[in-house]
């Protein structure tokens, strides 16, 4: 009673230059919680995680996710096909036309259209550069998160150009919509071809020395290796796909396993990694620009060895499915009536269930669609990549320190959009 | 080389009748076991030395208002990276005790997907460690990707928008 009495006075009189006591039995909780997220800056993008730590130590780590969820299989539950598209760049909106190819890709399985090898190839011009865009994002992201903010600044005016190559296209930057079912809405213009050179031209040299920033820096090194670190076998266990499985030595590329688009036409190699670790999830992302770098190229040589009428073809012979030009359907009476059918759920959608997939970004980007003749799909489930490897953020992170749980969330590339679909 | 056609011998060697509904739309294997089954045949699918589907791609569910007592479908897409061969393995229940065991006991990618199967269809994953619903918040008392809970409509009139500048 009196020591209470005492205590008491104490902190009446208690000046701030003197230390604070804790009342006893306060300090026994040895572990701290605490909320990283939903909103903060390191997590770059809207998701919770509340971590148990012990110092700076991360004892366990609770996700809490679906803050941007925007029921997109419910809402595909009721749109035709064509009306899909835009749903899907929402997903991994850092690199849309690869969600857009997929699905399109998808579509086709369905329908069985077969498409011209010149579509196929300005597909992957499309889809390449989609990859380098994402790729780049994560990359300095994870430079940013370990206190280099010169990388991020540095590559973005590139991304940019990619951007405009876009533009061109389809008239949009970030959220796509490229391309249709069938190939691609319209022709690629010389200016395009003009800025895709240059992207070709210039790049290079600026990827080479956002690598010089970063590779043999010591402070990045000490920061990304040994964090984050998964096992093959447990990676595969994960579900985890793409780089980040790369990363961990296995060579898995639906690219090459499940060749889509005509990947098998070109000569180009899977990196992959040992530890599965931070440093090498950043290596595997780097080796791919280039190796996608590598890719566009054959692939615009190829486009470049279309002439004539062979250069003017930019979609597949399937009236019934492929929206015509705007152009036509104001001229022609043909493409008027499959304009029409198209747009009021005329056409005939086979019965049947497809599963397909494309190498998205992140990993395996699967669609799996149900038909049953519909205008609609009856049911249409996204494999998001993101979604299923994030349940092992905790497995990644126990006993790490806290700022390498931060290097370790970058550097698997979460996009909140793909996870919450 | 492992063919559709192995897997589906093999299948039928270790299940006999048990295993049903063999096809192959768009040349994925496609088979159905009964609910109670399903672990064994992941089971078997995992460890048989030949199979070896140890890669689950995706799982999720698919409801059928109108199939009697087969309303839910939980479907597995399986993964051989060996041999490259992928499979789709369905297991129908009925909407009113929707139990299936779970299979993260084989898979830990399976815990997400079947939270999220949980949480927009209903299907209870017997023996999961954390179900609960995962994009969902956590009081909705409903399951929405269910065929009963329509998109709203949007001729709908009763809805005040006037603080939206529709009105």
């Amino acid at each position: 009673m009196i020591c209470l009495e005492e205590d008491k006075k104490e902190y009446l009189f208690m000046t701030e230059h003197e230390h604070i006591r804790l009342p006893e039995g306060s300090i026994e909780k040895t572990t701290t919680t605490l909320n990283l997220g939903p909103t903060h800056p390191a997590t770059h993008g809207v998701f919770q995680n509340i971590l148990e730590l012990d110092g700076e130590r991360i004892v366990s780590a609770e996700q809490t996710i679906g803050y941007i969820h925007r029921a997109f299989e419910k809402i595909a539950e009721r749109r035709p096909l064509y009306q899909i598209t835009p749903l899907t760049d929402r997903l991994n909106y850092c690199s849309s036309p690869i969600n857009n190819m997929g699905w399109h890709l998808t579509c086709e399985k369905l329908l069985g259209i077969q498409t011209p090898k010149r579509v196929d190839y300005l597909r992957i011009i499309i889809m390449e550069l989609a990859r380098i865009s994402d790729h780049l994002i994560c990359n300095s992201i994870v430079g940013v998160d370990t206190g280099a903010y010169t990388g991020f600044l540095y590559v973005m005016q590139y991304r940019e150009l990619i951007y405009e190559i876009y533009e061109e296209i389809c008239g949009s930057r970030l959220t796509t919509n490229i391309g249709r079912i069938g190939g691609f809405e319209r022709n690629f213009n010389d200016i395009a071809f003009q800025k895709l050179e240059k992207f070709l031209k210039e790049y290079p040299k600026v990827l080479k020395e956002f690598i010089n920033l970063f590779e043999r820096n010591r402070i990045f090194i000490d920061r990304t290796q040994n964090t984050g670190a998964i096992s093959a076998d447990r990676a595969l266990n994960f579900g985890f796909t793409g780089p980040n499985l790369r990363a961990a030595g296995v060579d898995y590329d639906v690219r090459v396993h499940t060749p889509y688009s005509s990947y098998q036409d070109f000569q180009f190699n899977i990196p992959t990694g040992t530890s599965g670790d931070n440093y090498d999830r950043w290596l595997v992302r780097n080796e791919e620009m280039w190796e996608s770098l590598s890719i566009i190229e054959q692939a615009y040589r190829k486009v470049q060895e279309f002439k004539g009428k062979g250069a003017e073809v930019f979609h597949a012979d399937a009236p019934e499915y492929y929206l015509p030009e705007k152009e036509d359907v104001y001229t022609k009476m043909e493409a008027l009536i499959y304009h029409f059918k198209i747009i009021m759920g005329e056409t005939k959608i086979p019965v049947g269930e497809v599963y397909s997939c494309v190498e998205g970004a992140n990993g395996e980007l699967g669609f799996y669609l149900i038909s049953d003749g519909g205008r609609t799909p009856y049911r249409l489930h996204f494999r998001r990549p993101c979604f299923i490897y994030y349940q092992a953020y905790e497995e990644l992170t126990k006993g790490s320190m806290m700022s390498d749980a931060i290097v370790t969330l970058s550097s698997l590339n979460l996009i909140a959009g793909e996870m919450d679909a | 080389m492992l063919t559709n056609e192995i897997v589906k011998q093999k299948l039928i060697a270790k299940f006999g009748v048990q295993v049903t509904d063999f096809h192959e739309p768009y040349e994925m294997l496609t088979f159905e076991a009964p609910k109670e089954m399903n672990l064994k045949v992941l089971n078997f699918l995992y460890d048989d030395d030949e199979l070896k589907f140890r890669f689950l791609t995706d799982l999720q569910a698919v409801h059928y208002p109108n199939q009697q007592g087969r309303e839910l479908v939980v479907v597995y897409h399986l993964h051989n990276l060996a041999d490259n061969i992928r499979i789709r393995f369905k297991v129908f229940t009925d909407i009113k005790t929707p139990d299936i065991y779970t299979a993260t006991g084989l898979f830990s990618a399976a815990n997400w997907m079947e939270r999220e199967t949980y949480d927009f269809f209903g299907v209870n994953f017997v023996g999961h460690p954390n179900l609960k619903r995962i994009l969902n918040v956590d009081e909705m008392d409903y399951f929405p990707m269910r065929k009963e809970f329509p998109l709203e409509d949007q001729t709908r009139i009763d809805k005040d928008d006037d603080m939206f500048g529709r009105g």
